[in-house]
């Protein structure tokens, strides 16, 4: 129990954060947080859809509507298991890879945290055991209330964890505490209504639906194109493309909104989605594009190799005003500008710092801390006063102290356009498919339009690879931000080798991927079987 | 009403609700501990099926309560969930590991196409009920005999190495394994869990053979189950405990402090009395009277258990305790007044913890809506939902 001061010293001056670890961390969340996006939005939406089932047959008291309804439930649970199973890595990630993050931001970043535990998983836990073995033991309403709660229990942890998420997009309602040397919650309301957080949730969970409910139209038309219970893949497709319809809508509408929030307050992410790299006024939405994989920052050379663009669309989404200024990379990395601006308030003061000047200024908070520490030991009021005056100027730039260099608050720009452009496209498409086959349906002649069926069936893969291209953008547009603007990945990771977590990286690789493959097996072979034979809940 | 409270006791308040959730842990590991007896307690395919069932429509409560345990920990205490999570690495993983194929195995098990085979999941189900309880309980242990983790928030000005927490330990974590006071208590959690498993059988389920094998089970779990708790008790309370300045914060050795903690907190010393007195009438209960009281040690052993566990974390975090010590550099040392969240978080997540009786309330009307009827060989064969 004696303290080691000197070899405390020693490992300080020999040890600094290594590359390797950090990308092995990254590597290591994006792993675990891409496994864990396959099996929650099915779960959001079909947790809804099951339940509309359930209260249309309570409702009609037609069993066929049971029938149903157990059917997509047997498959809900399929699903749910491998949900839970990458969840729990997910929360205790945060602690485990990104220990300073949650010394930094634990008061904020917790708190949604235990509320999605207490509120939302206790909801969705207990009662998707009455959901599926309450059948013959409760009675049909209290089983419907169930499945109604169970899937309201699936949203709330949504929300939660998205308000979370959110906050690191754009951190509010906190003040950072130089004695604790934290961030702390200063108003709880400003952290769950923020804009980003609201719009966010909607943009999420409304694109779980979509998931859904295109999952559900497309095992469904499997049936129809082998003539096998059609009488539950039309009841079903009937409630799924409603569903799809109504809230690909709403995805469309918060789509729009997300990129509002972006253009406003991650300017940067905004850019690479674009593959913008030359701001200007009156921009345009890239409609079609193709990027010069030799383009960088900073240089002459053109940023596409081909481009289709709508012009003034990108600074009306953006600002709401076809004409204002939306700036690119190389805007961003030299300052001098103000986004949004227009021909009318362009005399209005220029005031956007460089990289460079914000690594400046963050360094100025970061030894501003160190000073108000010391004075604080030296019980020196004085200097406390000045170094904490010192430090709330220029706490905006805490996180820029920590960079290696200015190039590196730039994100993987292909990436990020490419997956940006994909979501927007599938996401129109989605719109469409609902449309068209709701209106098949409705006329009743959906089992003719074969193409349909196939291509219906064809949009299930289409689907996934849209929800993970949108936490692509989200997630790989803001790096190297794990706080936009207070805290980058190279300050916010554990201290452990990088060994470690190179081990655990391909450990969870083969474990999640072994799962998968038994979880498809164990779908596939459940809806081979369809709700007659397999129908085993 | 939450602001009327001084600092201190908001701060004693979330200890409590951290206890509450823990002892609520062990107290539903009884799942994990069924786990382990699958194939000892079912000897043919209809039993074990009838064993997992029963475990298995408990299995998200006990999971829930460990992701719930962890957020709320995070919520009230971060600093603990930065420096033990990131710094005893191994041993999270090790119990993180376990849980990932526990949440696939239920479901999974009876399904066909499955990959892997029932007997597979099975044994995920063993892996998880071994590795989960034992290392759940020496981590815990370690809240009495301390870690190797220095903390200095002053790292944050360090741009090359900004990490304030950092462990010193190279096994980072699985080092707690070579202290047997943390093996004694992670093995007693191991063998309390199989008793409350048993009897939980006993409970849920409607069958002479596994009556009879369960409660020989028990039995033969509670004797290493009370020896090697006993162990680990007298095992902290003979040597120096964590005790904290209540005026200065400084964080001293001092001798047979868990004992003192015990003396000084005499209601402490009273749950940790009944507690133990509770799980063994628990068990003596059913072989005393088989017919009537099948059922009902249960409920006795886990009220026992919950009391025994509430108990350990009071002793852990109050009467001036630091309830995650670090022997490398005592001022380090984790008190529930230094790693905690800050007056405006602490408040805002109390009015949050009002919302636990309900859940409380919903869980137990959702459990006995489900157990209602006890599970016998025909549920199994009906046309009802079985893994």
């Amino acid at each position: 129990m004696q303290l080691n001061r000197t070899s405390h010293k020693q490992n300080i001056m020999v040890d600094h954060v290594s590359l390797s670890l950090i990308d092995w961390s990254r590597g290591q969340f994006a792993l675990t947080a891409i496994y864990h996006w396959i099996f929650v939005p099915l779960t959001l939406g079909l947790s809804i859809i099951v339940a509309i089932m359930e209260s249309i047959y309570v409702r009609t008291g037609d069993p066929a509507w049971k029938r149903i309804t157990r059917f997509w439930l047997t498959l809900f649970g399929i699903n749910f298991a491998i949900g839970v199973a990458t969840g729990i890595i997910l929360e205790f990630q945060f602690g485990t890879n990104w220990s300073n993050y949650s010394w930094f931001v634990g008061d904020i970043f917790g708190a949604p945290l235990a509320i999605e535990g207490i509120m939302a998983f206790f909801l969705e836990s207990t009662f998707i055991a009455v959901m599926f073995f309450g059948w013959d033991k409760v009675s049909k309403r209290f089983h419907l209330a169930s499945s109604w709660l169970t899937a309201l229990g699936a949203n709330l942890s949504a929300l939660w964890i998205l308000v979370a998420n959110a906050w690191m997009q754009y951190p509010v309602g906190m003040q950072f505490n130089p004695e604790s040397a934290r961030n702390e919650m200063v108003n709880f309301w400003a952290v769950l209504f923020s804009p980003v957080a609201v719009n966010k949730f909607l943009h999420t969970v409304s694109s779980g639906y979509v998931t859904a409910s295109v999952f559900v139209i497309g095992i469904s038309c499997w049936y129809l194109l082998k003539k096998r219970h059609m009488d539950l893949a039309k009841r079903s497709i009937l409630v799924a493309s409603i569903f799809g319809l109504a809230t690909s809508l709403l995805l469309a509408f918060t789509g729009d909104g997300s990129a509002y929030q972006v253009s406003q307050k991650q300017p940067m992410k905004l850019a690479a989605m674009e593959g913008l790299y030359k701001g200007k006024q009156g921009a345009g939405l890239v409609a079609f594009g193709i990027l010069n994989p030799s383009k960088r920052a900073g240089d002459n050379a053109d940023a596409f190799l081909a481009r289709v663009e709508f012009p003034k669309l990108l600074s009306f989404l953006g600002y709401r005003n076809p004409e204002a200024f939306v700036p690119g990379v190389d805007d961003l990395m030299k300052g001098g500008f103000r986004p949004g601006y227009d021909h009318v308030n362009i005399l209005e003061k220029e005031h956007t710092f460089s990289v460079e000047e914000k690594i400046i200024r963050g360094k100025r908070a970061v030894s501003a801390l160190g000073a108000w520490r010391e004075a604080k030991t030296a019980k020196d009021t004085v200097k406390c006063q000045a170094a904490l005056a010192e430090l709330r100027t220029n706490f905006p730039w805490f996180g820029y102290a920590y960079l290696n260099a200015p190039e590196s608050v730039i994100p993987n720009v292909p990436l990020t356009y490419y997956s940006f452009h994909l979501m927007v496209y599938l996401g129109l498409f989605f719109i469409l498919l609902f449309a068209m086959v709701l209106y098949q349906v409705t006329k009743d002649r959906i089992e003719n339009r074969r193409w349909l069926l196939r291509l219906a069936v064809l949009s299930i893969p289409l689907v996934y690879l849209a929800s993970e291209a949108g936490w692509v953008v989200a997630e790989v547009g803001r790096q190297p931000w794990v706080i936009q603007d207070l805290m980058p990945t190279m300050a916010a990771v554990s201290r452990i080798d990088a060994s470690s977590v190179i081990i655990t990286f391909w450990l969870f690789a083969a474990l999640f991927t072994i799962l998968l493959v038994a979880e498809l097996k164990i779908m596939t072979r459940q809806i081979k079987l369809g709700p007659k034979e397999g129908g085993t809940n | 009403m939450f602001e009327l409270l001084s600092t201190e006791l908001l701060q004693a308040y979330w200890w409590c609700i951290i206890s509450v959730l823990g002892s609520l842990l062990v107290f539903l590991m009884f799942v994990q501990g069924g786990q382990t007896l699958i194939y000892t307690i079912g000897k043919t395919e209809p039993e074990r099926k009838m064993l997992v069932n029963a475990l298995g429509r408990k299995w998200e409560f006990t999971f829930t309560t460990l992701v719930t345990f962890g957020g709320a920990f995070f919520a009230s205490f971060p600093l603990f969930y930065s420096t033990s999570f990131g710094g005893a690495y191994w041993v999270w993983m090790a119990i993180l590991f376990p849980f990932i194929i526990q949440a696939v195995a239920y479901e999974f098990r009876s399904k066909p196409n499955n990959l892997l085979g029932h007997k597979t999941y099975e044994w995920f189900l063993i892996i998880n009920g071994l590795l989960g309880t034992l290392l759940l309980g020496t981590a815990v242990a370690t809240f009495f005999t301390g870690s190797s983790f220095l903390v200095d928030r002053s790292a944050l000005t360090n741009l090359a190495d900004p990490i304030i927490s950092r462990w010193m330990n190279p096994a980072h974590g699985l080092e707690a394994l070579l202290n047997w006071r943390n093996v004694a208590l992670g093995l007693s959690v191991f063998f309390l869990a199989r008793v409350l498993g048993s009897l939980y059988f006993m409970n849920t389920i409607a069958d002479e053979e596994i009556l009879l094998r369960s409660r020989k089970q028990v039995l033969f779990n509670i004797i290493p189950f009370v020896v090697l708790f006993l162990a680990f008790l007298y095992g902290i309370m003979i040597r120096p405990g964590f005790a904290v300045h209540p005026d200065t914060g400084v964080i001293y050795g001092e001798m047979n402090k868990y004992y003192h903690n015990l003396v000084q907190m005499p209601i402490v010393m009273m749950f940790l009395a009944s507690g133990v007195v509770f799980v063994l009438l628990g068990v003596a209960l059913p072989l005393v009277d088989p017919v009537k009281n099948g059922s009902s040690g249960f409920w006795y052993a886990g009220a026992g258990t919950f009391l025994t566990v509430f108990a350990l974390f009071c002793m852990a975090g109050f009467n001036n305790t630091a309830y995650y010590p670090s022997g490398y550099n005592l001022q380090s040392s984790l008190t529930i007044y230094n790693s905690s969240s800050s007056r405006y978080t602490l408040v805002a997540m109390s009015y949050v913890s009002l919302m636990v009786p309900f859940v409380a309330v919903y869980v137990w009307f959702a459990w006995r809506a489900i157990n209602r009827r006890k599970i016998d060989a025909a549920e199994m064969d009906g046309d009802g939902h079985a893994y």
